[in-house]
């Protein structure tokens, strides 16, 4: 099972501002292990994050997005105490989904 | 197990791993399609990738900003921003020109979404990084060159 994805989002005059780090191995395919054998690709295929029942972003990701994928959006229409869910789905079917609480920026 | 539970179970079960998300609420309908389909992924070159996004004709547009690093040391988490001040932006998509799969994202921006997106990407060697945006139903591109010093992909 996959770590829990880091979801930071602080709203700001009613523009919520989602930063994400998602642990996974994202592996291309293209390396070799040190017997010389290929690494099988394994990557994260698709990812969404909802609002309620509102999709606010969704990503289709190749082998070429960095291991450990780092997100950053803005999005309206949520408030402090707000809950965002994200999820995944990666190139072998394994899945992962975690909750976030939108907090009010630190003024 | 009644009856109707064991069916939605079944109709789960043959719709295989997205089928079965869509079941449990994870996504809609509509986006276990388009993950199915994922046209320009499997591309192995630039061209054919915007070909299969049906951007082909794109064309470049100053209302697009692309920032990357003129040169990357660490080239397996090249930090890449893409905005749009095009209005519509509905899609935007980044491309690295000389990687294996040069297809690296497809973001859907709803309405509501910035049309903007940070994130991080792998290189393979020195290269164009690529910014595709979907505006109106037309595709405008920019490209700002990396060079790579150790490959991210090796």
């Amino acid at each position: 099972m996959a770590n829990p994805m880091r979801i930071r989002a602080d709203v700001r005059d009613g523009l919520t501002d989602v930063r994400m780090q998602v642990p996974h191995p994202m592996e291309s395919g293209q390396r070799k292990d040190d017997k010389g054998a290929i690494i099988p690709a394994h990557f994260i295929t698709r990812l969404e994050v909802r609002h309620g029942e509102r999709v606010v972003f969704s990503a289709e990701f190749g082998p070429s997005v960095s291991a450990n994928p780092f997100l950053r959006f803005r999005f309206k229409g949520a408030a402090a105490g707000d809950r965002l869910v994200a999820s995944w789905v990666d190139s072998r079917g394994e899945t992962r989904s975690d909750e976030a609480q939108v907090a009010g920026a630190a003024a | 197990m009644d009856q109707k539970r064991r069916q939605l179970l079944h109709a789960a079960g043959g719709l295989g791993v997205l089928g079965l998300l869509v079941a449990a609420g994870v996504i809609s309908p509509a986006q276990a399609q388009a993950a199915a389909a994922r046209p320009g992924f499997d591309a192995r070159e630039l061209d054919a990738a915007l070909a299969a996004l049906g951007a082909q004709d794109a064309s470049a547009s100053t209302e697009l900003s692309l920032a990357a690093p003129d040169i990357a040391e660490v080239a397996n988490a090249v930090s890449v921003e893409v905005k749009s001040r095009l209005p519509g932006t509905d899609r935007i998509a980044i491309l690295v020109e000389k990687n294996p799969f040069p297809l690296a994202a497809v973001f859907s921006i709803p309405e509501g979404t910035q049309p903007e997106v940070i994130t991080r990407l792998k290189m393979a060697q020195s290269a164009d990084v690529v910014a595709l945006v979907r505006a109106g139903g037309r595709f405008h591109i920019a490209r700002k060159a990396v060079i790579v010093t150790i490959s991210g992909c090796g």
